[in-house]
């Protein structure tokens, strides 16, 4: 099986009787307060997603990553991953301390030790991953939004978050050993934050053709308003594999994250993510991780030539459709059709179609995903 | 066919003790290897091939973590 990023998978879930003793001490500790956006960031790094990170960045990986998209001992990572503070937060906090990383309901998280507390430039640190000061851009707003400090430091989880779907998430030791148990050599991954279509599909079982097995990893967490809402994204996959796929050759996943829209950066962290779940392969679409123009369609291809030493193979896609002359799915280089013959697998369409209560047709997308659509008064994030 | 979009391969000299590339004379005869460099880069190719295997072997978890992790997978209901 493919090894993880940077050769070790990162487990920093502190033994029971560790915890405890944490615990039994915790008034000694001084407490920052983190959304949830935050908790799963630590759960990833602690469960071992964001292999090799181990913690927080110091500012010497946070400069580096955004210099070269390559962590400070010379392992690739696109963009710093990176906890925001108030000065005010800070008051009672040095480096060397270790503190306690609380949820909202102030139950303790994690315990971080800090060893870097830094200042930073905001706009420096858009320009660097969004390739934009535009505030428009949901990450760009999100940083100028950022606290003015930041900490780095290890973290070791005490508590897991809560997951979204307490069945569907999977940590990498647990996809390994279940990649190993069904016998995959190989594995695919599909990311996703849609429902599927009939183009996803077709592109699934394309990538799944040359391997055994394939992932079905939807993102899961803060989107932007419009996006279609988590649940229904899982229920219209269990509907997809249910009635479209051998079961014994695809597994449905969730990754719990945020969505930073950073298109091209972000297609190197989504491959990062899936070869540490044990992924061998990850298709990359047209648009990947976009959001608005901010990115060329087929930016998240061309950044993969930077990156040799990533380990994890993408496949590469671009746009599908359904042509009437061949009667099937094709893509621009198979089809010498012009295109009045071809109907277009479009999102944005998918979400008018939806919006106005009318329902795709059976060549855009099944009858069964449609339905369980239809089951969701509001299926779009507001 | 056009040739002129052909990459072409750039080539660098690695030192070797001459009794070894005399042994590596000796025993390319007959495979149809025409260099001791063609030869070597083929062996180097398939010995790095055969790392990388090496290193797809290793897991990233131990035989006790394995156990534990199937029995929640059971629970999850992704394993029988």
């Amino acid at each position: 099986m493919i090894q993880p990023h940077g050769g070790t998978l990162i487990n920093k879930e502190l033994p029971k009787n560790e915890k405890e003793r944490i615990l039994g001490q915790q008034g000694e500790f001084e407490k920052i307060s983190i959304s949830n956006q935050y908790l799963k960031i630590v759960k990833n790094i602690a469960l071992g997603i964001f292999s090799p990170l181990e913690g927080f960045m110091n500012k010497n990986d946070y400069l580096s990553v955004l210099d070269q998209m390559y962590l400070e001992k010379n392992i690739a990572w696109p963009f710093p991953i990176v906890l925001d503070v108030s000065e005010n937060e800070l008051k009672n906090i040095n480096i060397d301390d270790s503190i306690i990383l609380i949820d909202k309901s102030n139950k303790p998280i994690a315990l971080m030790n800090i060893s870097d507390i830094y200042d930073y430039d905001k706009k420096f640190l858009a320009e660097k991953v969004y390739r934009s000061l535009d505030k428009n851009h949901p990450g760009v707003y999100n940083v100028f939004n950022q606290k003015n400090k930041l900490v780095g430091g290890e973290v070791f989880l005490i508590n897991r978050p809560q997951p979204k779907f307490t069945n569907l998430d999977l940590t990498p030791i647990e996809t390994r050993v279940l990649f190993k148990a069904k016998k995959w050599d190989r594995v695919v991954a599909f990311q996703t934050r849609n429902p599927p279509h009939i183009g996803h599909e077709y592109v699934q079982k394309a990538g799944l053709t040359y391997v055994d097995g394939l992932f079905i990893n939807p993102v899961i967490g803060k989107k932007k308003k419009g996006d279609f809402k988590d649940e229904l994204i899982i229920k219209t996959y269990e509907a997809l594999i249910n009635n479209y796929f051998k079961k014994d050759k695809v597994v449905l996943g969730t990754f719990e994250t945020e969505m930073r829209y950073a298109g091209p950066k972000e297609a190197i962290f989504h491959a990062i993510v899936r070869k540490n779940f044990g992924c061998d392969n990850i298709i990359i679409g047209r648009d990947h991780a976009g959001v608005g123009n901010y990115y060329g369609p087929y930016d998240a291809h061309k950044i993969f030539e930077l990156f040799p030493d990533l380990g994890i193979e993408p496949i590469f896609f671009r746009s599908f459709s359904r042509c009437k002359k061949c009667g099937t799915i094709v893509n621009e280089k198979i089809c010498p059709h012009p295109p009045e013959m071809h109907i277009f697998f479009s999102g944005t369409s998918i979400r008018d179609l939806i919006k106005l209560g009318k329902n795709p047709s059976p060549d855009i997308m099944r009858p069964e995903i449609v339905n369980v659509i239809r089951q969701f008064d509001k299926p779009f994030v507001e | 066919m056009s040739m002129e979009n052909d990459k072409k391969v750039e080539y660098t000299t690695v030192s070797i003790p001459k009794l070894l590339a005399q042994k590596i004379k000796q025993r390319m005869k007959g495979t149809g290897f025409s260099s001791v460099s063609g030869y070597v880069t083929y062996i180097l190719r398939q010995v790095l091939s055969s790392i990388k295997e090496d290193e797809r072997s290793k897991q990233a978890f131990s035989k006790e973590d394995e156990e534990l992790v199937k029995q929640r997978l059971r629970d999850l209901g992704y394993l029988d």
